[in-house]
């Protein structure tokens, strides 16, 4: 993308639909990409009215170029598990080229370099792994929680969603305790557009990720040398078809993994307190019944739909819904549409805990593609579960929540709360 | 009818019988078999429905097809007689069928 572009993107409010009725617009004028209904809440309607009545839609006028969108589930399912049609090459992201996503990774590569990259570093995430984690994370947890102030105001975000994410992801790379902020602002870094946030420039974000890459490189040489561990590092180095990954990759694939584990899972401890708060109901199912904490975090997943979409571009010319894709096209699959697509999830609008099949939804992609880390996001999030509900009554929120400001990451940057001890 | 017996990594054993022409990840959902989260809906593209299969059923059946291949090869626990149950189709000529499912789906 040219600078121009990304001026107009961040600059400019024109292509912005905050406050406008989706109803009252032309259908062709609906642009999902611009990132202020997602800030703003706003989304849902305009998800809904593109499933009722364009399913597979394509907007020709937007900041980062014409796209189609793809809004149900069934026709989700179809473009996620054709990668011969539909590739994730050059980039999942809807806009071409952030230098962070020209970073090459095995989430915007297609077969078979993808799948020998990806089946090299699963095996740290993979289940069996995991269990022998849990005890260290549920120990995480537990300092965590109880470092919190009961019955006054704080925010969520900073002080569990960012540190229990932070040091969750610290554990996988065995990354230096102290050090750990680091990885936090190396992935905020990787995902913001410049002047909304944490950077005010490009330069700046190249800075940074320069400086990502000499500390992953010092760790890599560190642990080259030395006997093969389970951190994901020393798998990489270690690892036949990684050790001789070039600089670049490394460093692609590192960040994938912290920005893949970071907002993602942060958004969904997150987005459980406010799911609770909305749903007083299903908050008091839980009191009573925390046998349903599984299943309740399989729905947080869903409903939250921490990535709001993943991209594509047709390989070939092609037809979806009635639609003629042609070769070159960016399809975007917008995962938060298709977990609200009535035809597919019962009363796909409400935050249901003991739903059933509520391991049915689109949060984790499908396909060869499918999240990497999904177990692991599943555990944290019901090891965290399990340990609020022995010490609080209530997890309060007490003001309006801040939502962050894209239409990638759905997510909140301030939820001030007040903990309730159990009586 | 079809008989199948799943075995749990523990050893628990569960008998189902089913009408053929369903597959195998249904036979298991549709009976309360648990081990098997068939998380897609049999689409082939989650793996969470992933069973290990005796040699000598393995022949019975279709081969594995190219996509259930590619979907297997993403699985840490993958063996030989590896298989997606959603790829499986229950016929009269697998009555009998012995699968163990594992430990984790991933
Ligand atoms: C609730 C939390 C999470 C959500 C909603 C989520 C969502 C997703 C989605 C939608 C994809 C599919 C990408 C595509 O189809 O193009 C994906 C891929 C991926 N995720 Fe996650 N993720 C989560 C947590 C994690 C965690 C904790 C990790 C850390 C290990 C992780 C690592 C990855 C990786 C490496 C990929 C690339 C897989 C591939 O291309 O084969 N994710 N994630
Ligand atoms: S049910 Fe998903 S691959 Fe079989």
């Amino acid at each position: 993308m040219t600078e121009v572009a990304i001026d107009e993107q961040t600059n400019l409010s024109k292509w912005s639909m905050v406050g406008k009725d989706p109803y009252a617009m032309p259908l062709e004028d609906i642009d999902l990409s611009h990132p202020g209904i997602w800030q703003a809440n706003q989304h849902l309607p305009f998800l809904k009215r593109l499933r009722d009545e364009a399913p597979v839609h394509f907007c020709r006028n937007s900041a980062v170029g014409p796209y189609w969108s793809v809004m149900k589930y069934q026709d989700i399912m179809e473009v996620d598990t054709s990668p011969a049609i539909y590739s994730s090459e050059p980039t999942v992201a809807i806009v071409d080229s952030f230098e962070e996503f020209a970073l090459p990774s095995f989430i915007s590569m297609d077969p078979p370099k993808h799948d020998e990259q990806r089946k090299i570093v699963q095996s740290v995430v993979a289940p069996a792994n995991l269990k022998k984690l849990e005890g260290l994370i549920r120990q995480r947890v537990a300092n965590i929680l109880d470092s919190l102030p009961v019955g006054e105001e704080f925010d969520w975000v900073t002080n569990v969603s960012i540190e229990l994410t932070t040091q969750m992801l610290a554990t996988l790379f065995d990354f230096p305790f102290e050090d750990r902020y680091k990885l936090t602002h190396w992935s905020d870094v990787a995902t913001a557009i410049p002047g909304h946030g944490v950077v005010d420039t490009r330069e700046q974000r190249w800075e940074a990720i320069q400086e990502c890459l000499v500390y992953f490189t010092n760790l890599w040489n560190a642990r080259v040398n030395k006997a093969p561990g389970i951190d994901l590092i020393s798998m990489l180095a270690h690892g036949e078809s990684t050790r001789n990954m070039p600089p670049q990759e490394f460093l692609g694939n590192i960040i994938l993994l912290i920005v893949g584990g970071n907002d993602t899972t942060r958004n969904s401890i997150s987005g459980g307190v406010v799911a609770l708060n909305e749903n007083p109901v299903e908050y008091d199912k839980l009191r009573n019944d925390r046998t349903l904490i599984t299943n309740m975090v399989s729905e947080i997943i869903r409903w939250q739909t921490p990535l709001a979409y993943m991209r594509r571009t047709a390989k070939v010319d092609t037809v979806l819904h009635d639609q003629r894709i042609k070769a070159g096209d960016k399809v975007v699959m917008w995962y938060a549409s298709g977990n609200r697509d009535e035809e597919v999830i019962e009363r796909a609008d409400s935050f249901w805990i003991d739903r059933p099949n509520a391991r049915q939804h689109l949060s984790f992609g499908f396909g060869l593609h499918r999240c990497m880390g999904n177990r692991l996001a599943e555990m944290q999030l019901r090891i965290l579960w399990e340990e609020i509900m022995q010490r609080f009554q209530m997890v309060e929120i007490v003001g309006e929540p801040q939502r962050i400001y894209s239409s990638f990451i759905k997510g909140y940057s301030d939820l001030p709360v007040v903990l309730h001890p159990l009586s | 009818m079809v008989n199948i017996l799943f075995i749990e990594h523990d050893g628990t054993e569960h008998s189902v019988t089913v009408e053929p022409g369903g597959s195998v990840m249904l036979a298991a959902v549709t009976n309360g078999v648990p081990g098997i989260d068939a998380d897609c809906g049999g689409s082939c593209s989650c793996a969470t429905c992933h069973v290990y299969v005796n040699q000598e059923w393995l022949k019975r059946m279709d081969p594995v097809n190219p996509i259930e291949e590619a979907m297997l090869s993403m699985s840490s626990d993958r063996k030989e007689n590896s298989r997606l149950s959603c790829q499986i189709t229950v016929t009269d000529e697998l009555d009998g069928l012995v699968v163990t499912t594992p430990e984790f789906q991933f």
